[in-house]
């Protein structure tokens, strides 16, 4: 199993925002995490990349079969762990080709290999940016410096393709695409799942579901998870709503 | 306070008892004959610098009367010692001095540009030089300059003829080779109507030790000229650098200056630019890194005397564990300079809580038609940015250095000088390795 997360509960500044979550996730699979505005999605994906801040308070994460929670940032980035953020951060002065150079060295050299060919790595670079329809310019300019807001979602899923992760948590990566956007983003998302490695998605919108088939839907209310289903469960929040979510989960209550 | 004070007479006693042996030795150089002694006598009347007066108030230069320095001897090199400090590799056209004296033997330099030993020049160019050296920079209030007037016994000279552009970037190379010995390097530069050139300073020290380099520079530039200048100060970590240069621009001149500030226990910059014509531009650029106890500090000052010019200044620094750095810098617009543009930043990174930047930009306007802005930001390292970089599996260790080395970017980019800039980011990039926090 790639992720378990076992009744987990975390603060953030002494306020309980997770309240006890349950998630497994297998090699191969894709969920999706939906849910109201202020439900914690986000705070999950912030606790599983290590951002100072987020306490777990409780349960346990297991990644691998290792305690995620003991390791640092880089050390869960190392060993696989990918988070596109909803919100990515501008570095001024940093160059896309040497941030990610940087990443994919130093994510070697945690595995004893020695450093990619500059050569290699300027190929492979090119060859995502292709699939994902940006320009290899992009390689020269800061990271997210002055990017409008597509252009730095497109630039995680680029980070992610190159990085080739075995857990990608994705947080509204489909927010603020245009629709032509959303196909390529997906498309780029599509590519890099195989077997062998797991994706969580975190949105509001089934559109993004009708690209990225989940096998799992998640819906996370108030801190718990209230409800989990097959992708028919997205549909059927669309038509609902989430009142229909927390109401049913009171029925279970 | 009484063990300074003593050593502080010490010092001073020393420093004449030098002058008096030197003497006659100095007065059998043409070089500076008649000026001597009248900067000795300058610096007799208004003594070394305390943290009274307001262009020292924050560099307290008492640890360098705990050195007794003499005056540095000439000693000569072997060739290989210098080839460690070739910046660019393969350079054609490099000035070497050691212990602030012109060393021909190992200097090359093509045909169109002099560049000779100061001394020299003082007899085979007199014209030149009476009419330039030491009508610039005063020694009225400076002790520093009276001292180098009064002791400098060699230096660079380098004139450029009208017209003429100097493909080859010149590195003047200027190594320290003494233990606890004051230099005086002295340096004159003369550059002819629609001249162009690429100079590239430098100084590095041989030995580990403290030593005081008391530099002192005139720049003249003539009509149109173009100036590239790069100064990088790599001394020891317990020497000390103090260095004065004034530069004078004539009508449609350009002076570009990027200062790189890494060593020295102390090093004071004082950069003063005269825009006496219409049409001039001036870029002064900085950069400093300091550790340990070491402290920086640039002084500058742009004097817009003349409409239609414009400056733009940006220094920054990163500064690490006790380090203190220095920034004053000056823009005097005068009242006949309407339509000047003028833009001054000063921006600091302290990477400790008991590393200190006094920081003072400040704006002198008396024209009312201009465009000037200043500025100063004091920080520390986005965490947001690093928390992201880690994310990605890049080490901290690594982060940090690469948002420094995105940080010192701003300054290093204007190194014009493909091949010097990639050297200067590289020892820079190094540096940042080397202190984690
Ligand atoms: N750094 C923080 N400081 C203070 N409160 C926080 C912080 N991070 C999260 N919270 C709070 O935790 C709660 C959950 O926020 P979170 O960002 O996880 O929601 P979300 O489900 O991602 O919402 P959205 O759909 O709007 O992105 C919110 O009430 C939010 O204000
Ligand atoms: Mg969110």
């Amino acid at each position: 199993m790639l992720l378990k997360i076992k009744e987990l509960r975390a603060s953030v500044k002494d306020t309980e925002i997770l309240k006890g979550i349950n998630l497994k996730v297998n090699r191969g699979e894709v969920h999706a995490i939906m849910g109201p505005n202020g439900s914690g999605k986000s705070t999950l994906a912030n606790l599983l990349s290590g951002r100072e801040g987020y306490e777990a308070t409780g349960g346990e994460v297991l990644f691998d079969g290792k305690n995620l929670l003991d390791m640092s940032t880089e050390e869960r980035a190392c060993q696989g762990l990918f988070l596109a953020f909803q919100y990515p951060v501008e570095i001024p002065g940093v160059s896309i080709a040497n941030f990610l150079k940087s990443a994919v060295n130093d994510i070697r050299a945690y595995h004893g290999l020695s450093k990619i060919d500059a050569m290699e790595f300027l190929t492979l670079a090119k060859d995502k940016m292709k699939m994902l329809d940006m320009d290899s310019k992009f390689l020269r300019r800061s990271v997210n410096d002055g990017f409008s807001g597509g252009e730095k979602k497109r630039n995680e899923v680029f980070q992610l393709s190159m990085l080739n992760p075995r857990l990608a948590v994705l947080d509204e990566t489909d927010s603020g695409l245009d629709i032509d956007a959303l196909k390529i983003v997906a498309n780029g998302v599509n590519r890099f799942h195989t077997k062998e490695n797991g994706v969580v998605l975190i949105t509001h919108y089934q559109r993004l579901l009708d690209y990225i088939a989940p096998d799992f839907v998640h819906v996370l209310v108030k801190g718990r998870i209230v409800e989990s289903g097959g992708k028919e469960l997205a549909l059927h929040l669309e038509k609902h709503g989430y009142d229909w979510a927390i109401k049913s989960k009171k029925r279970v209550n | 306070m009484k063990d300074h004070n003593r050593a502080k007479s010490l010092y001073l006693s020393r420093i004449a008892s030098e002058f008096d042996r030197l003497r006659d030795d100095l007065k059998k150089q043409r070089l500076l004959n008649g000026t001597r002694d009248t900067a000795m006598a300058r610096f007799a009347e208004i003594g070394f610098p305390t943290k009274r007066h307001e262009k020292w108030k924050h560099t307290d230069i008492r640890s360098l009367f705990s050195c007794q320095f003499e005056t540095a001897e000439a000693v000569s090199l072997k060739k290989e010692a210098i080839d460690p400090f070739l910046l660019l590799g393969d350079e054609e056209n490099f000035v070497v001095c050691v212990n602030g004296r012109f060393d021909r033997k190992l200097s090359r330099i093509s045909e169109e540009i002099i560049a000779c030993s100061l001394a020299h020049a003082a007899e085979t160019r007199a014209d030149l030089v009476d009419t330039h050296l030491a009508k610039h920079l005063g020694f009225q209030n400076s002790a520093f300059v009276a001292l180098n007037t009064a002791f400098a016994t060699d230096g660079i000279f380098i004139y450029v003829p009208d017209h003429t552009i100097v493909e080859k970037p010149i590195h003047l190379l200027h190594l320290s080779d003494n233990e606890r010995a004051t230099a005086y390097p002295r340096h004159l530069f003369i550059m002819g109507r629609n001249s162009r050139i690429q100079l590239i300073e430098s100084y590095h020290s041989l030995r580990k030790s403290p030593y005081l380099n008391n530099c002192a520079s005139e720049i003249i530039l003539g009509n149109n000229a173009r100036v590239e200048h790069l100064k990088i100060q790599s001394e020891d970590e317990q020497a000390f650098h103090i260095a004065a240069r004034q530069v004078c621009q004539s009508r449609g001149s350009l002076y570009s200056s990027v200062a790189i500030d890494l060593g020295g226990s102390l090093s004071r910059n004082d950069l003063n630019v005269l825009l006496d014509a219409e049409g001039i531009e001036t870029n002064l650029y900085g950069f400093y890194l300091a550790r340990g106890s070491q402290l920086v500090d640039n002084h500058t000052f742009i004097d817009h005397a003349k409409p239609h010019c414009q400056s733009a200044e940006l220094y920054k620094g990163v500064l690490s564990d006790h380090a203190v750095g220095v920034f004053s810098g000056k823009v005097l617009v005068r009242k006949d300079a309407q339509k000047t543009k003028a833009f001054q930043q000063n921006q600091t990174l302290l990477l400790s809580q008991d590393a200190k930047i006094n920081s003072k930009p400040h704006l002198k306007i008396f024209a009312d038609d201009v465009k000037c802005s200043h500025g100063a930001t004091v920080g520390e390292l986005d965490e947001e940015a690093l928390f992201y970089m880690r994310t990605r599996g890049i080490s901290e260790e690594n982060a940090h250095a690469m948002l420094r080395y995105a940080f010192a970017q701003d300054v290093l980019a204007h190194i014009g000088n493909k091949t010097a800039r990639q050297r200067v980011e590289e020892i820079v990039m190094e540096r940042f390795k080397e202190h984690v926090n």
